[in-house]
């Protein structure tokens, strides 16, 4: 199966392992992975901070990448759902609006693709541990991938995945939310690792590299002994 | 604006609220509650998602139809003898309430609980006609009670309370001497609120629907106050904002239903009660005189304009109960009286971006709000049309946030411009990184790194791993 893969700007600049990992994983499901270098970013910062404009012209850029593609694949809910968002910002558009909603209808989250699409529940992973899972909020409530990451979890061998307590609550990432409203996302994720040393998890998984850089970010500074993981990582994990 | 609280700028608010360890105990506490009673109520009415889609279906009629319902309206209140005004803002229609008042030579005045009172700032108008105004609401009356305290949220407006700190009020302003069982306090309350009823000369309440084709309006209450506050007094006000209707009797139980469930988790409530104009010949109760004030105050230049779903709402607070940033910080944080989701976007436009523009900021759009209303407000993108707006046309965003803005604009809709610029992005940061490590970031990095490592970012970007190992 083809695959093109939208990686993300965090991935690309800073995770650069949850990219590795994607790919390797895709490619031990039988995926082709095809990667169009003029990709850049899915245009949120600037969305979600009312710069509507500016994002419109990344958003453009990213519709003429990845226009052509057969499946759209990436490892972030939250990007996922920003391309989903696609259409309905550009209505109206003549030009633009069918262009966005034919990316929109090919674009499927990582996990959400090996589940509905390829239709693995199990990846072959093996992770020792026990392990919480973080949904994020633009994944579960906008895109609406709720089962898909447990589904895979669930099949990991060596992995014990227990619920998280008040998972519903926002991490306090929120993009620029998180430096321009800093002291209440550092309650926000304080409450959130709270959260995380009640079920006493040695990993935090999580599917969106925003979040996991806040409460990983976090952990780090308090120097608790929790180790963050994206899925692609534990899926990968042999 | 009347409907603001607590002066002083947003940020020196929040840290009041989040230093607050008793509210933030308080809230919390209630959120659990709440919420987890809302999701069981949902469940039990099955097929909620259909439910939700009627709700929306109804406001959205009634709002593109508001003109024919509010006169249908007021044509079968008076119809029934009751008096109809309309007021464009708070201060016509304080004015026309202290003129029932006056007219009535009233010295005492007894009140149900009411969202629009607190928007037009009524009880000051009427103390300053020399009126006495008690509040019946429970919550309302302990904040009443406690110096004036504002409300913290639209259904439960004492909720930044616990019930050890309402002894220690009640005991310092009613002489109570018992314990902090809510039993106990409640009981104190009643004794003290009873005798108001008898000898009070105006009831004033709000009005949860009022209802187009009888000219009704309809209480929802768990307390019973609202129907001694409307059953003994000889004249009645009930004062309304002008999205509050339905069409037909039909359309209140809808809503009702949504109501009771999403803001306490239960089917009904102890009172839903329907009243239409004064006392008729051969009823033994209510009021001798009846008046309806609807309130405009802004609502109607809402309408027609992106912002429109907002007067959907049914004020059940259901997404004040699963916010996460009301959580921390409290309602009082706000600045305004309507605190959540809802008042961070209705404040503005009620009240203006002067005071108001940060409140839209104030969310992660995490859509836990959206996903809990039950009339399907899409409330975290009208967030997000609000910075759309301050950003736009009220010019209002810090230069360096423009700046940034606009540099990502051409960086993220340019190939080689992003190449470039992830290519040196190492080097730049390079001075403050320790261990792929920043953890006292320059600029605009200082406020995140003030709470949390930021990893450096990578030498070898993804891409450039991709390219060496093959693929295309």
């Amino acid at each position: 199966m083809n695959v093109t893969l939208f990686v993300t700007c965090l991935v690309d600049l800073f995770h650069v392992n949850v990219g590795k990992a994607t790919v390797e994983l895709l490619e031990r499901l039988g995926c082709t992975i095809h990667f169009p270098e003029a990709q850049t970013c899915c245009g949120q910062p600037a969305y979600n901070s009312g710069y509507v404009k500016e994002a419109k012209e990344a958003m453009k850029h990213m519709i003429r990448t990845f226009e052509h593609a057969e499946y759209i694949v990436t490892p972030s809910g939250s990007c996922a759902t920003m391309f989903k968002e696609y259409p309905h910002i550009f209505k109206g558009d003549s030009e633009w609006e069918e262009r966005a909603q034919h990316v929109a209808n090919k674009t499927y989250e990582l996990t959400q693709f090996i589940v509905d699409v390829l239709k693995i529940e199990d990846v072959g992973a093996r992770l020792e541990g026990k392990a919480t899972y973080h949904t994020s909020c633009h994944m579960t409530r906008l895109l609406g991938v709720k089962d898909a990451p447990l589904t895979l979890l669930q099949h990991v061998k060596g992995l014990e995945v227990v619920p998280l307590p008040n998972a519903h609550n926002c991490c306090g990432f929120g993009g620029t939310f998180s430096v321009k409203m800093g002291p209440i996302s550092e309650q926000m994720v304080d409450e959130k690792i709270q959260c995380i040393e009640q079920v006493e998890a040695d990993y935090l998984i999580g599917a969106d590299c925003g979040c996991l850089m806040n409460i990983g970010g976090r952990i780090e500074r308090k120097g608790k002994p929790i180790r963050v993981m994206h899925i692609a990582e534990v899926l990968n994990s042999r | 604006m009347a409907m603001k609280i607590n002066m002083g700028e947003f940020h020196e608010r929040v840290e009041k609220g989040i230093h607050n360890t008793f509210m933030r105990g308080a809230v919390a506490g209630a959120q659990e509650r709440l919420r987890t009673r809302r999701l069981e109520a949902a469940e039990e009415l099955g097929n909620w998602e259909e439910w939700r889609a009627l709700g929306e279906e109804i406001r959205q009629h009634t709002l593109e139809n508001l003109d024919y319902y509010l006169m249908q309206l007021s044509e079968n209140v008076k119809k029934r003898g009751g008096h109809v005004f309309f007021a464009q803002t708070a201060e016509e229609a304080n004015d026309y309430i202290c003129r029932v008042v006056a007219s009535k030579q009233a010295k005492k005045i007894v009140k149900s609980k009411s969202m629009v009172t607190e928007e037009i700032h009524m009880n000051a108008a009427l103390e300053k006609l020399g009126c006495e105004v008690i509040e019946t609401d429970l919550g309302e009356y302990i904040l009443q009670v406690d110096d004036h305290d504002p409300p913290s949220h639209i259904v439960a407006p004492a909720l930044h309370k616990n019930k050890e700190q309402i002894r220690d009020v009640f005991q310092e302003k009613l002489a109570y001497t018992k314990t902090e069982k809510p039993e106990e306090l409640a009981l104190h309350a009643r004794h003290m609120l009873r005798h108001e009823y008898m000898t009070a000369d105006v009831g004033i309440t709000g009005c949860n629907f009022a209802i187009a084709e009888s000219g009704s309006i309809t209480l929802v209450t768990n307390e019973g106050n609202a129907d001694l506050v409307t059953a003994l007094p000889k004249t009645q006000i009930t004062v309304m904002g002008m999205e509050r209707i339905v069409p037909t009797f039909e359309e209140m139980e809808v809503l009702v239903s949504l109501l009771t469930r999403s803001a306490v988790g239960q089917k009904l409530t102890s009172y839903i009660t329907v009243l239409t104009g004064p006392r008729d010949k051969g009823e033994v109760d209510g009021p001798e005189e009846f008046h309806l004030v609807i309130v405009d105050n802004g609502r109607s230049d809402i309408l027609g304009t992106e912002f429109q779903p907002v007067l959907q709402c049914i004020r059940c607070a259901a997404c004040v109960n699963v916010c996460p940033v009301y959580r921390h910080i409290g309602g009082h944080s706000y600045g305004s009286i309507y605190s959540g989701p809802i008042g961070a976007v209705l404040s503005p436009l009620l009240g203006g971006y002067d005071d108001y523009k940060e409140l839209p900021y104030a969310s992660t759009l995490c859509a836990a709000c959206t996903e809990a209303c039950p009339v399907k407000i899409p409330l975290h993108e009208l967030l997000l049309k609000h910075r759309q707006t301050i950003v736009e046309r009220e010019g209002k965003a810090p230069i360096s946030e423009k700046l940034a803005m606009k540099a990502f604009g051409l960086g993220a809709a340019s190939s080689l411009l992003y190449k470039l610029g992830s290519k040196v992005a190492p080097t730049a940061v390079h001075p403050f990184t320790v261990n792929d490590r920043i953890s006292k970031g320059p600029g605009p990095l200082k406020a995140w790194t003030d709470i949390r490592e930021f990893p450096a970012p990578e030498k070898e970007r993804f891409r450039d791993w991709l390219k060496q190992r093959g693929n295309e």
